[in-house]
């Protein structure tokens, strides 16, 4: 219980002092005590436009992505029984990844290449889920399903890589490339609240189930011996870490990383059960994903690309975790 | 005495090859009945059967006198507990987490245990006499504790019948002695109806009121552990040679089983 409580405290204060941070960083900075008379609508000038426009839809925007990513990745890991699940294992990122940077290719507006982003996700995970069903029978159904995932997710790379070689080089290449690294720069208050009901929709699923997905983690015959329909479970938090994952990739392009790292960052604080580590994961991936945001907002003189800093800014700071709880034996 | 757990004529093996076929046993309550073979004879096979995890390929398998393939999971774990081997490795969950795991099938599909079914854990680990383990995470127990948080894991689930797979395997001596002291507890104490596979003859002699032994796919017995472990059988069904005679102990007279080794 106390390694609980000192787990909640780190998570909830991580992402206080990234939300304040990310407010007082910037081309135009809000203080804590200006964000206090914006919220209570006593202050109504600049600032107030400049939160509410700009700051408070990309703060939610980065908190969004950031929980659903790592939400989704720990109940990956856990149900799949791997530390090197991701929430694009399934092919979700991939097949995002090929929606939208075909709709760069053909030149349509942001809004369809979301829509084909969003669309690409969902439809890769469904072919992998058929594709595994029709093979089902022989041999263990989570190695069949994730043999399917690889090989799709393989066969839409090769997709992409085609579409950038034939996409002109001075318009569409750079924007598709800055897409797969992914970036909240151009995240509309309009995007957001395109993608938040489908990401909030798959994070309760997820929250709804996590304590009945720890029994996966048994394995597939021990989970079935105490009751469990692994299939129907399994297909449950698929489709809402799938459902998560795909919205969010749709508003800020294949950010990579944080579904893989940050669950294992929540586990040395807080353990292995779901429970605790879903709403853990979404609290620190939030935080993070927020920080690393604001870096690339005032780093460099144009934004850098996300999937870019989560990984230069994360290793370290996973890697300190790892000698620390190692030193510990806390994971 | 009433059958739970009940094999006609049932064939095992995967997809289309059969390991063992014409396995038939009545499983009662109060009763503790030990499935003896070499590996890689059959005996997974068939209690993966049993617990209807595959289907089996000839026959028929009954829980409570309803037939497997028409009980649902869940319908099967509330008459059916599974306590698999301790294998090491696996999640650091808290021994009194893992307890109330068995409580799945008792839960609605999105609720999580309550005060009820902590106070149910709690109780089985009693039970077992390993409260003092409850807050420690399972991996760090020894094979002989983890075990016997498996058998509370299986007691919450509040069924009627219990399969054993090794209980005893890679224990030491005096947790194999704890254990098997427990299983027969549970068909004596609380008139559960055990099946446990093991790899020790005299375990069976120890605690089973039957015995079967899976070899060559077939199977000899169930019958009364002393008619089925005999020198020639044990000969043939494990390739070694061993003695079977009576000791007389401080609780009476007992027949012990013990491999000869050939001298070099």
């Amino acid at each position: 219980m106390k390694r609980g409580a000192l787990a909640w405290g780190v998570g909830v204060a991580a992402l206080i002092v990234a939300v304040l941070g990310a407010l007082a960083v910037g081309r135009f900075p809000i203080a804590p005590a200006q964000l206090w008379a914006i919220l209570t609508g006593a202050e109504t000038g600049t600032a107030a436009i400049v939160f509410w426009n700009i700051r408070a839809p990309r703060v939610g925007a980065a908190i969004l992505v950031g929980a659903s990513l790592a939400a989704a990745g720990a109940a990956f890991q856990g149900m799949f029984r791997n530390p090197l699940a991701s929430p694009d294992l399934l092919g979700v990122s991939a097949g995002a990844s090929l929606g939208a940077v075909l709709g760069i290719f053909l030149g349509l507006p942001v809004a369809a290449v979301q829509g084909l982003a969003f669309a690409g996700g969902i439809a890769a995970v469904a072919a992998v889920a058929a594709l595994s069903a029709t093979v089902r029978g022989q041999g263990d159904p989570v190695l069949v399903l994730i043999l399917a995932g690889i090989a799709l997710g393989a066969l839409m790379g090769a997709a992409i890589s085609l579409l950038k070689i034939l996409a002109d080089p001075y318009n569409q290449l750079p924007a598709i490339t800055f897409w797969l690294l992914g970036t909240l720069s151009a995240a509309t208050r309009e995007d957001i609240l395109a993608a938040a009901p489908a990401a909030l929709l798959g994070l309760v699923v997820l929250m709804l189930l996590r304590w009945r997905l720890n029994l996966l983690t048994l394995g597939e015959d021990e989970a079935r011996a105490l009751g469990v329909n692994t299939t129907a479970l399994r297909a449950f938090a698929v489709a809402g870490a799938t459902l998560a994952t795909a919205a969010v990739t749709a508003l800020a392009g294949a950010v990579g990383w944080i579904g893989l790292v940050v669950p294992h960052m929540a586990r040395m604080l807080g353990g292995p059960d779901l429970r605790r580590l879903i709403p853990l994961s979404a609290l620190l991936g939030a935080a993070f994903l927020l920080a690393v945001d604001t870096l690339a907002r005032v780093a460099g003189r144009t934004e850098l690309p996300l999937g870019i800093l989560t990984a230069v800014l994360g290793t370290p700071l996973f890697l300190w975790l790892l000698v620390r709880a190692r030193r510990g034996g806390a994971a | 005495m009433t059958v739970l757990l009940e094999a006609r004529g049932v064939s095992v093996g995967h997809g289309r090859r059969t390991v063992a076929a014409g396995i038939s046993f009545a499983l009662k309550t109060g009763q503790v009945l030990c499935l003896l073979g070499p590996n890689g004879g059959g005996k997974t096979t068939l209690l993966r059967t049993l617990l209807g995890l595959i289907p089996p390929l000839a026959g028929e398998v009954q829980l409570e006198a309803v037939p497997l393939a028409a009980l649902s999971r869940r319908e099967v774990a509330h008459r059916l507990a599974y306590v698999p081997q301790a294998a090491p490795g696996g999640f650091a969950y808290a021994a009194r987490e893992v307890v109330a795991m068995g409580r799945a099938a008792r839960l609605p599909l999105l609720a999580a245990p309550g005060a009820r079914d902590h106070a149910l854990a709690e109780a089985a680990l009693d039970r077992l006499g390993i409260s003092h383990l409850a807050d420690r995470p399972v991996t760090e127990l020894s094979g002989g504790e983890r075990q016997l948080v498996l058998i509370a894991r299986a007691l919450v689930q509040d069924a009627r019948c219990l399969v054993l797979d090794e209980p005893t395997a890679s224990l030491d001596f005096g947790n194999q002695a704890l254990v098997l002291r427990e299983v027969r507890a549970l068909a004596v104490r609380d008139g559960l109806a055990v099946l446990m596979t093991t790899h020790h003859p005299d375990h069976a002699l120890l605690v089973a009121d039957a015995a079967m032994l899976l070899h060559g796919g077939a199977m000899a017995g169930p019958m009364p552990p002393a008619d089925l472990i005999t020198p020639p059988r044990l000969r043939a069904a494990y390739g070694v040679d061993a003695v079977v005679g009576a000791l007389t102990t401080p609780q009476g007279e007992r027949l012990v089983c013990a491999p000869l080794v050939a001298p070099p």
